[in-house]
């Protein structure tokens, strides 16, 4: 589903990543772990489209496609999704109505019709009630006054209303109280199917507690420099990031 | 009339037409030379003036006009949309009350709504008429005070609440280059609740039109005034809009102002506070593109104590259009325990556009609360990056974020088929 192949990619100048490769196929879950400024959120931006960041150098492919040549929309459309790690607030915006426009620019690009109103509603219904989130916070403008656990949450409600194939979840897990890591996590494995995939960008362990991954990866200065089975998740956990550090000389 | 008067085609070309119609013009002749003298005075605002600095109203005045153009339109030029649901909609066409085209039947309990020529006998337009615009502040208010032959009287009897909306639909329709001198007088008596409605339009229209509108609005003691101005008039169109309110204690005004389109558009807006407990919101929006030149002026003159006035205005400002904000606030010595309060924020799309912004705070009173804030910028840049990873393409993501920054001002709007129908027309802007 998902081919990255010595991706090299910097920001004024500097070079973050340094050459990363990984294969993402689908019905995986995917951890990549890493210390502070090892390139997690760089990595998830220049996936996602965020112009500020150059690749100099890699590609990656999605489904066959270049996904480098297209813009953020369309990488969308395709069926990538990134939760946010820092949602913006939109003042103004309606979150239904937010999402109506997207989820009927995707169909468009797809050659389909708008969805009909009453799909749309029992859909939203459907959704809301998966990742426990208030009507009311539905009806509201996108994450304006939310909390950060809210904000996090409507993430994992969009991630169910788009449908991806592919969701990147950025440091979802920042912030969040025990209960609403459990309802992200909860949402989250309730969309997995042998269709989707999921990259789950982390910081600590904790959330692999509750969404199981296959293949975990350890990301440092800019390199996956270790790759391995759930276990090593914890292994991190239990021995710090300096193990890592060692390991590679650094 | 002797006064001396610099040598100037289009004040020369203003007298004569004064002169000429002099026989015609409705209301207290002495007054209207009074005005006309004036105007001679002041002359045509150059951009010397301060108040029309950022303007050229000479060249917009260039060539010749006519000032009265009849246009028997139907009613099936006038669109549908235009005539709004459940409000009594009155047709001004070129400033003449078009009967045909209006809801002038009949009238709830309370309510008058006459033809301004009309009413120059009646007690309550002798009382106020010319009263609250002063002639000598503005060489417009001089011009139409002079000249005015067309507009609406609404008188609202004390303690009437009118429940339909008054929608005056003023409508520019030309073959020719036209100048109108438009007149309003809106009188709402004690405890009385209205809802009133001003839309600009033009239809049929393929010359200038040239319009200096004038409203007087009175509202006498605990009156609610709920008051909307749409300007919506074609790049042929060029508009000043001059409205006087006159607030009594305990009264409750909103005025909205919405400007879509319109080559030119300034509006004057002047609130007096001249009672206890009075609440003044001003919320305005424009949307401005191409050459377009939209020239927002309030004032707002807090005379009494224990008030309340609170201004919005918002813009989006595309192409090569300009738009100025001008915000006055005054509080007068005796306005003890004033709370006022002004913001103006805009969104500059292009380079090329311009935004001036100037609130001016006028505070004599020391106990007062008063605060004005200012801000521009472009579109958030995080905010269009978020949309777009969702799905949405650029273009879209940035109409629906305009839309989001026009909603806090089309939220105020309380009428819902108004509400409804200002959002569709920015829409529309924005395709």
């Amino acid at each position: 589903m998902l081919s990255i192949k010595n991706l090299h990619a910097s920001i004024g100048g500097k070079e973050i990543l340094k050459g990363i490769n990984l294969e993402v196929k689908a019905g995986e879950v995917h951890a990549i772990m890493g210390p502070n400024g090892s390139g997690k959120s760089t990595l998830s931006a220049v996936l996602a489209g965020r112009e500020e960041y150059e690749v100099t150098e890699g590609e990656v492919i999605f489904n066959g496609k270049n996904l480098l040549e297209m813009p953020p929309e369309d990488r969308a459309r395709e069926g990538i999704f990134l939760a946010f790690q820092y949602p913006v607030e939109i003042p103004g915006v309606s979150n239904v109505n937010f999402l109506k426009t997207a989820l009927n620019e995707i169909r468009a690009y797809k050659g389909l019709e708008p969805m009909e109103a009453k799909d749309f509603l029992a859909r939203l219904k459907e959704k809301q009630k998966l990742v426990e989130l208030d009507g009311k916070l539905a009806n509201r403008s996108v994450n304006e006054g939310f909390s950060g656990g809210e904000k996090k949450r409507n993430e994992i409600f969009q991630m169910a209303m788009l449908e991806p194939k592919l969701a990147i979840l950025d440091e979802t897990d920042s912030g969040l109280d025990i209960d609403a890591l459990r309802i992200v996590a909860n949402g989250v494995n309730k969309l997995k199917s042998p269709d989707n995939a999921s990259i789950v960008i982390t910081h600590y362990q904790r959330l692999l507690d509750y969404i199981i991954p296959d293949v975990v990866h350890i990301l440092y200065n800019g390199r996956i420099v270790k790759t391995g089975p759930k276990e090593l998740a914890l292994e991190l956990e239990e021995k710090g990031y300096d193990f890592i550090k060692e390991e590679v000389g650094a | 009339m002797e006064t001396a008067i610099k040598k100037n085609t289009i004040t020369d070309k203003l007298l004569a037409e004064f002169e000429a119609s002099k026989p015609a013009l409705f209301g207290d002749l002495s007054l209207r030379e009074e005005a006309m003298r004036s105007f001679l005075k002041q002359g045509i605002p150059n951009r010397k003036s301060e108040e029309y600095k950022y303007v050229n109203i000479d060249a917009m005045l260039k060539g010749e006009f006519s000032f009265f153009t009849y246009r028997p339109l139907m009613v099936k030029q006038i669109s549908n949309t235009r005539f709004l649901k459940g409000a009594i909609n009155i047709v001004l066409v070129n400033g003449r009350c078009e009967e045909k085209l209006s809801d002038m039947t009949s009238f709830p309990k309370g309510l008058e709504i006459g033809y301004i020529a009309d009413a120059s006998f009646n007690e309550v337009f002798q009382k106020h008429f010319s009263k609250y615009a002063d002639i000598n502040t503005d060489a417009f208010i001089a011009l139409n005070t002079a000249l005015a032959n067309g507009g609406a009287f609404i008188h609202v009897a004390k303690g009437a609440v009118i429940e339909s909306p008054i929608h005056l639909i003023n409508i520019s329709s030309a073959e020719e280059s036209t100048f109108v001198n438009s007149r309003n007088l809106i009188v709402v008596e004690e405890n009385a609740q209205v809802k009133l409605i001003e839309s600009f339009e033009s239809v049929d229209c393929t010359a200038k039109t040239f319009t200096n509108s004038i409203t007087e609005m009175v509202v006498e003691a605990g009156a609610i005034v709920d008051y909307t101005k749409i300007e919506n008039e074609n790049e042929q169109g060029y508009l000043i809009n001059t409205t006087q309110v006159y607030q009594k204690e305990k009264s409750v005004v909103t005025a909205n102002t919405i400007t879509l389109s319109g080559s030119f558009v300034r509006n004057n807006l002047n609130v007096a506070l001249d009672g206890e407990h009075i609440e003044t919101h001003l919320n305005g929006l424009y949307l401005t593109n191409e050459n377009q030149v939209v020239d927002n002026h309030t004032l707002v003159d807090h005379r009494k104590p224990n008030c309340n006035s609170n201004e919005l205005y918002k813009g989006i400002i595309e192409d090569k259009s300009s738009a100025t904000f001008n915000g006055k606030i005054f509080v007068r010595i005796d306005a003890q325990k004033t709370n006022a309060f002004q913001s103006n924020k805009n969104i500059l799309l292009s380079d090329e556009g311009t935004i001036n912004t100037k609130p001016q705070l006028e505070i004599y009173a020391d106990d007062v609360k008063c605060s004005h804030g200012t801000s521009t910028g472009k579109l958030d840049a995080d905010k269009i990056f978020y949309l777009r990873a969702r799905g949405l393409s650029e273009i879209s993501a940035k109409k629906l974020l305009m839309h989001a920054f026009a909603s806090e001002v089309v939220d105020a709007i309380k009428i819902e088929s108004l509400r409804e129908y200002i959002e569709e027309k920015i829409s529309k802007r924005f395709e």
